[in-house]
């Protein structure tokens, strides 16, 4: 039994260690500019907002939509907080507003920031919100992420978020650097850290006795009130964490982006994130980065042909106009959606033994119908 | 000996509905004491009332030595109120402690429809109910630094499943056990919080006279071995009669009878109120 576990943790650890690998080589070999760089970074940060929010849905059983919001907030608290004095003093970003901000600060002081931005305004919103269930909650969490969108484009807050107009020239992913030195870091390798940083620890937190505690609330409330589990700390405490996750990819997305403006964070992409979620799998920590990567390549790379006038190789450009990629995407996803109803993963991890499985089901499968 | 538990004139009254009425009962320390009465009765809703579950609307427990529970008839209900004692605990400050404040005190309980961890194992099951008692944070739970607890909630859960005789199936989803041994998991998951008060309600329900008996003979021994006190709800009567040291019978949500088991079997009210009363024509 131990020895079984041990070797599972081996295991993931060498897969982990092969994707990091990977992801080095890749940097060094490929051309910067890549679609490939494009899919995985933006993969790595969906995974992790994504996770975040399957923490929430998946485990803690609270239906909420207001990921936008906290991403937005991580972004901007980011993007605020990094970017240099001088260029917040220049006529270059603030145009129409004198930044009242008089400082700068590191791309890492810059994103555990953002995520503590976000975990403080989740944990003010979630007084009140968390005692709502269902829809109730999903919908008052979702007018929180509208609400907060409004604001940071409020003119009075100007000389702080500058209004409506963009945010850029803070610490994004070209001007970083490693510790000490002047050697540009890799930004698909700095994506790829903070998110697998951030996704061990919500791994951790799930196998915990605070996971447990989390999943029993989504089982069953009433006992785990009768277990002892105080619902109202849980669920804020849930609320929180995810949220401060959600806020250190926003972050991500903002570096990722070079321009942040709160135009962006629109329900649509709490959607997509649901979306993720699901196709993923509700409750399952590696569905939810593999739909995340997919869909990711599905949507920027993959089907990108088909707004373009040229799929597959074949030619038609009456056919294959911009849109046209949007109506093809929706019709993969509801056949996900019809065939696998509980996720690609379902509930369950990918592990070595799971794929065993699969694959002598399928060999068995071919064995019978030969 | 010891009071344990006291009820103080606790109703319970939902809209109209009055479904406890002024109920007044103790529960000394380390009697089995059963709370008994037809369909409707008010039984469970006492147990909701005594877990936190339910905030009664007027009434006092104590627990302990300690009031743990006290309400008014407050708001709308003050006009609505058709129990008695309305001012008896107007000067008293009220007290609605949530369920999981009452677990926290010692006052586990079991549910009448087994209420398990439907995603868990028998294991996870009951380790979960450990969380109560850890003393870990949240940071130091996730980074590992309180492995040496964990490591021992996992052991005290071992011992626990395999004095429960449920070791062997710890690796099986709680909801896939038979029925009586998911009705025991529930019971080894109470005990995980570690109890002093083990509220059980119907434990025998759905059981057959064989399982009933051995039912019987498990609550004895789980009491003496976690030096419990037992309050539970029951409809087997054999099952009342051979383990309770009192019984307790409520009839449309008042008292009818209490006493000892050979004193209730021979109250003509209690028989009245379970067969139904002969009217002249």
């Amino acid at each position: 039994m131990d020895r079984e576990k041990r070797n599972h943790l081996i295991r993931i650890a060498a897969a982990i260690a092969v994707v990091y690998g990977v992801i080095l080589i890749l940097e060094f070999t490929l051309r910067p500019t890549s679609i490939l760089f494009t899919v995985l970074r933006k993969g790595a940060i969906y995974s992790l907002v994504a996770v975040s929010m399957n923490l929430l849905n998946g485990f803690t059983g609270l239906f909420s939509l207001g990921q936008a919001g906290f991403m937005l907030i991580g972004a901007y608290t980011y993007a605020i907080l990094t970017m240099p004095v001088s260029v917040k003093q220049s006529e270059r970003v603030y145009k129409y507003y004198e930044c009242i901000v008089g400082f700068d600060t590191g791309s890492l002081i810059g994103l555990i920031a953002a995520g503590l931005m976000a975990a403080f305004f989740a944990f003010l919103i979630g007084l009140p919100v968390l005692r709502l269930k269902s829809d109730y909650l999903a919908i008052a969490t979702l007018g929180f992420a509208e609400i907060v969108r409004a604001i940071f484009q409020w003119d009075v807050l100007g000389p702080l978020t500058n209004g409506a107009n963009l945010l850029r020239e803070y610490k994004d992913l070209t001007r970083i650097y490693l510790p000490f030195t002047d050697i540009p870091f890799p930004p698909t390798l700095f994506v790829f850290i903070v998110a697998g940083v951030c996704i061990l620890l919500i791994v951790l937190l799930i196998n915990s006795s605070y996971g447990r505690a989390f999943k029993a609330i989504r089982d069953d409330e009433t006992a785990a009130e009768a277990m002892g589990i105080n619902l109202f700390r849980h669920k804020e405490l849930s609320f929180v964490i995810s949220s401060f996750f959600a806020g250190i990819s926003g972050a991500l997305l903002a570096m990722f982006q070079y321009t942040v403006q709160a135009q962006q964070f629109k329900t649509m992409m709490t959607y997509e994130i649901l979306l993720i979620v699901v196709i993923g799998g509700i409750g399952s920590i590696s569905g939810s980065c593999i739909a995340s990567f997919l869909y990711i390549a599905l949507s920027e790379w993959w089907l990108r042909g088909l707004d373009m006038g040229e799929f597959l190789g074949i030619a038609a450009p009456d056919l294959f106009r911009s849109g046209f990629r949007r109506l093809v995407f929706s019709v993969i996803i509801m056949v996900i959606v019809l065939f696998f109803s509980k996720g690609l993963m379902g509930d369950k991890e990918l592990s070595y033994e799971h794929l065993k499985q699969k694959l002598s089901s399928l060999r068995k499968k071919r064995r019978a119908s030969a | 000996m010891k009071e344990l538990l006291r009820l103080e004139n606790v109703t319970m009254q939902f809209g109209g509905v009055v479904a406890v009425n002024n109920l007044s009962m103790t529960v000394g320390e380390g009697e089995i004491v059963a709370l008994i009465g037809p369909n409707g009765a008010g039984k469970t809703t006492a147990f909701n009332c005594i877990t936190g579950v339910y905030e009664p609307t007027n009434g006092k427990i104590i627990y302990d030595g300690n009031t743990i529970i006290v309400n008014h008839p407050s708001g709308k209900m003050k006009r609505a109120y058709a129990g008695y004692e309305a001012d008896m605990y107007l000067s008293e400050k009220t007290l609605n402690p949530t369920p999981d404040r009452i677990t926290e005190l010692g006052i586990a309980r079991t549910f009448q429809n087994i209420r398990l961890f439907r995603s868990m194992t028998v294991f996870q099951n009951v380790l979960t109910a450990m969380h109560l008692r850890a003393k870990e944070n949240v940071f130091s739970a996730v980074l590992r630094i309180s492995w040496k607890e964990e490591r021992q909630m996992e052991a005290e859960t071992e011992k626990l499943l395999r004095e429960q005789g449920l070791w062997e199936l710890r690796d099986e989803n709680a909801t896939s056990l038979p029925y009586g041994l998911q009705r025991r998991l529930e019971i080894a998951r109470a005990l995980a919080t570690r109890p002093h008060l083990l509220l059980l309600d119907e434990p025998a329900a759905g059981m057959n006279p064989q399982e009933t008996q051995e039912l019987a003979a498990f609550i004895r021994e789980i009491k003496e071995r976690y030096d419990l006190t037992v309050l539970m709800i029951e409809h087997h009567m054999d099952l009342v009669m051979t383990i309770s040291d009192r019984i307790y019978v409520l009839d449309f949500g008042s008292l009818i009878a209490q006493g000892h088991p050979e004193e209730i079997q021979s109250n003509q009210r209690v028989i009245d109120a379970y067969l139904g009363v002969a009217e002249d024509v």
